[in-house]
């Protein structure tokens, strides 16, 4: 038993012992013959629990916005006389001067009525039309944007940290790893364990991934352990080198945003979050920030009063963030329904007037040149992605 | 041949679990239950107190009072620290009992009911529910494990029915709260029938006027208020429940008695048994005959587990399911010959580290499952990278802090997989270049995590 570094080959040709080909082992080839469909990348934040997006870009301009929130604080910065943003993602204002950050306000999936976490996440994900039940397709519409795209590798589309991530999952190949999972057996040992395997393809392919994932960010998991506390910025950086590298399409979660109680003192938590986690990103990504978009969305939007607990129940309309070098950003795009009462859907949420779909739609086709039809027929089937400003340079 | 029940149906084998035959397995079902009184957990009501004490505490608090303040995060580490004594418990009571099924049984049940309030106070007793409304029950009937249930806090607040209120009840028109059809949908759709199982949503909108009523008093937990209850009687399903009278928990319990009893829940629930406990895609025949003994004993849920681990389709399917981590973290535990006792001392910190950090690395925080439809059953759910590797290093870790326990790795791997070992692990086990990585090996072979 070889006491050497376990290579990629050792891998390989220990699998190959076990009868089993690179053909048959998509990512290992994938690792070692990269050739990423496209150059652009694109960064999916799930922001779970519901954003409300009336709070985070404040429509201040609206007459009736200011007798419906009362007790969520004055920190603003002025967006375009209209728009004012959260003064807890300050630090993203650098972003909005340089036009990229945009905005795309009163969204929402075709999610209506039921206002719950679970079934307007796997909405969300899943990216189905109005009438589609919950649950109804298994697939995310990322995981869908691989499968009808050709040349698509393991790394290509990446699931980070430890959660079910569906908006990446499916049929086709995606790679799932955490930045604080780790690996660390001797050599002889990881060797033994690939023999183990080798008759078990779960638990061979399984391991495969993760013994070469786990050498790959050594470096970055002692770097992310450099900041406890803040795990949504090691998984930044992870996904930051991992699109240095092979992969085009990065997703994870950040979760907290139910905030039916103490709004105004939960806020600034989980926009410094958001912005660190954005600007991780811009600094990971060093050169290759200006072939990218980062798109935060949200299952659904809150109530546009407050409630009795200073916070805001499950509504329906909200924001959606974009950023990013790639972005056409400095606009908070929108047909903004308004805020008095006739305005509002049940006379209690923000009138939702386009499609989160939509947005994530022409951001695609606009980042890796994808064909309309492609986009309506395969990602988001039966979406009308017409008349959608141009949301990507 | 090795008879494997023990893996299928328990946790695996150690020094003081030899295989056993599935009817010993079954016969220790007819024990009396002492774990609850052993290994205790905080339960709803004491919640429930705290979590007065504790509100009270923060608006004092906010006031000003300093002495409310360190009350306040007094309670706080009490309610939160609840949680990982749940957890503590709920492992000790695996290792200790004389009927590993029954836990087995009632993590299945947990999971087909699953209550997971994101809220400290019911998190705080989320063991709680499981220990008055599902564990009195595995043996019992399924009728009454229903209504254990729906008079639970946690359980109507994670559904939302504590706040659902008749439209046209006293309650809605002063408050201006409304119905909320969450409970009825999943009632109709995880608990009993299944999706697709032929009900409307009208059915679904009956359903939830007639459970209105129920709901949950934060200072003493359940109640029935007739002032939240819809008016009159409702149609559900082509039955009539309820009057013009005065309305009572009692028409409740008819309709989810009816539930109980209709051919669609004996299906879905035949379903769900064989496939958490025998495959993912269980055999029709089995399927079928585990839905004929559900409706043949009225929903004794005794009678459907003998037939399920009596089964010959059952012993004949191969160990191709996965320890869920929880499962697997106690097996392994097992498997070291660990105590109740030994785990009641672990210090706080050893808890973190050895038991509720790795469950959530592996994938299975502790009573935080993904959704109201519980843990996902396919293997290829737990079995990723990140979550075998999770599995790896914790192996290797529990395996440093114990391998003084085993004197060789490989009659370790004879006790734990005997007769189960393939040739590889075989063959890996001495290969280890140390005892503690031989030890590792049986740990986190595919054969030790298959069940």
């Amino acid at each position: 038993m070889t006491s050497a570094f376990l290579s990629r080959r050792t891998i390989l040709k220990g699998l190959g012992s076990a009868g089993c080909s690179a053909a048959a082992w998509p990512f290992m080839s994938g690792i070692t013959m990269a050739s990423a469909p496209w150059d652009a990348r694109l960064v999916v934040i799930v922001l779970r629990g519901a954003v409300d997006g009336l709070d985070v870009v404040r429509p201040v301009g609206d007459p009736a916005f200011a007798g419906l929130r009362s007790g969520f604080g004055n920190g603003v910065h002025d967006l375009d006389g209209f728009f004012a943003l959260n003064a807890g993602l300050s630090q993203l204002m650098p972003l909005w001067d340089a036009g990229e950050l945009a905005f795309a306000h009163a969204v929402s999936t075709p999610y209506r009525n039921e206002r719950s976490h679970f079934d307007g996440q796997n909405m969300l994900e899943a990216g189905m039309g109005p009438g589609s039940a919950p649950g109804e397709r298994r697939d995310g519409w990322l995981n869908r944007l691989l499968q009808a795209s050709p040349g698509i590798h393991m790394e290509t589309g990446f699931a980070i940290g430890r959660g079910d991530l569906r908006i990446l999952a499916g049929d086709a190949p995606v790679a799932n790893w955490s930045p604080d999972s780790r690996l660390s057996l001797g050599s002889a040992a990881e060797q033994l364990l690939v023999r183990m395997y080798r008759s078990d393809p779960l638990f061979r392919d399984a391991a495969a991934e993760a013994l070469v994932l786990s050498r790959d960010t050594e470096g970055l998991q002692s770097a992310s352990a450099r900041t406890p506390g803040r795990p949504e910025r090691a998984i930044a950086e992870f996904a930051a080198s991992r699109m240095r590298g092979a992969t085009r399409i990065a997703s994870f979660s950040l979760s907290g945003w139910d905030t039916h109680r103490a709004q105004a003192r939960e806020m600034p938590g989980l926009l410094g979050r958001l912005s660190d986690t954005i600007l991780t990103l811009q600094r990971g990504l060093g050169p290759v920030w200006s072939e990218t978009a980062i798109l935060a969305v949200t299952e659904f939007g809150r109530t546009v009063r407050q409630n009795g607990s200073q916070g805001t129940d499950h509504g329906t309309g909200g924001v959606m963030l974009m950023a990013g070098g790639a972005v056409r950003g400095g606009v908070v795009y929108t047909d903004w329904p308004g805020l008095s009462e006739e305005n509002l859907l049940d006379r209690r949420d923000l009138m939702p007037t386009a499609d989160v779909r939509g947005y994530a739609g022409a951001v695609m086709q606009g980042l890796f040149g994808l064909e309309q039809s492609m986009i309506e027929r395969h990602v988001f089937p039966g979406l009308d992605l017409a008349g959608l400003p141009e949301v990507v340079r | 041949m090795t008879d494997t029940a023990g893996i299928r149906f328990a946790y695996g084998f150690g020094p003081a679990h030899p295989p056993v035959p599935v009817r010993r397995l079954l016969n220790d079902l007819k024990k009396p239950d002492d774990m609850v009184s052993r290994f205790p957990v905080m339960t709803t009501s004491q919640a429930l107190r705290e979590g007065q004490a504790f509100r009270k505490a923060g608006k004092a608090a906010q006031a000003g009072d300093a002495a409310a303040q360190a009350r306040y995060e007094t309670l706080r580490m009490s309610l939160r620290n609840a949680v990982t004594s749940g957890l503590r418990s709920s492992v000790a009571r695996m290792l200790d009992t004389q009927a590993p099924l029954r836990e087995r049984l009632v993590w299945f049940w947990a999971d087909h009911f699953t209550a997971a309030p994101d809220n400290l106070v019911l998190r705080a007793g989320a063991v709680s529910y499981v220990d008055e409304a599902i564990r009195p029950y595995v043996t019992g009937y399924f009728a009454d494990m229903l209504k254990a249930v729906v008079r639970q806090p946690a359980m109507l607040s994670y559904l939302d029915q504590a706040v659902s209120f008749g439209p046209a009840s006293p309650l809605a028109a002063r408050t201006g709260r409304g119905l909320n059809e969450n409970f009825a949908r999943e009632l109709l759709e995880l608990h009993t029938m299944g999706a697709g199982s032929g009900y409307t949503q009208q059915d679904v909108r009956a359903a939830a006027e007639l459970l209105t009523g129920l709901t949950v008093n934060p200072k003493t937990g359940f109640v029935f208020r007739p002032a939240g209850a819809q008016p009159g009687a409702e149609t559900v399903l082509g039955r009539s429940y309820g009057s013009d009278k005065r309305a009572r928990p009692g028409d409740i319990d008819a309709f989810l008695d009816d539930l109980a009893a209709r051919p669609e829940t004996a299906r879905h629930i035949a379903r769900k048994l064989a496939v958490h406990f025998v495959a993912d895609t269980p055999p029709g025949s089995l399927v079928a005959d585990l839905a004929e003994s559900y409706s043949a004993s009225g929903g004794n849920l005794m009678a459907v587990t003998r037939t399920l681990a009596e089964h010959p389709q059952t012993a004949s399917a191969p160990l191709r399911k996965v320890r869920q981590p929880l499962e697997f973290i106690v097996s392994a535990l097992r498997a070291f010959g660990l105590t109740g006792a030994q785990i009641s001392t672990l210090p706080a910190r050893d808890m973190r580290r050895m038991l509720v950090r790795p469950l959530a690395q592996m994938g299975q925080p502790f009573m935080r499952p993904p959704g109201p439809d519980g843990w996902p059953e396919a293997p290829s759910h737990w079995i990723t990278p990140q979550g075998l590797a999770a599995r790896i290093s914790w192996s290797r870790a529990l395996t440093g802090r114990l391998e003084d326990s085993v004197s060789d790795p490989r009659q370790f791997l004879e006790q734990v997989l005997p007769g189960i070992a393939g040739p590889d692990l075989r063959f890996a086990v001495p290969a280890a270049e140390t005892r503690a990585e031989g030890i590792t090996m049986v740990l986190v072979s595919s054969e030790f995590n298959r069940r």
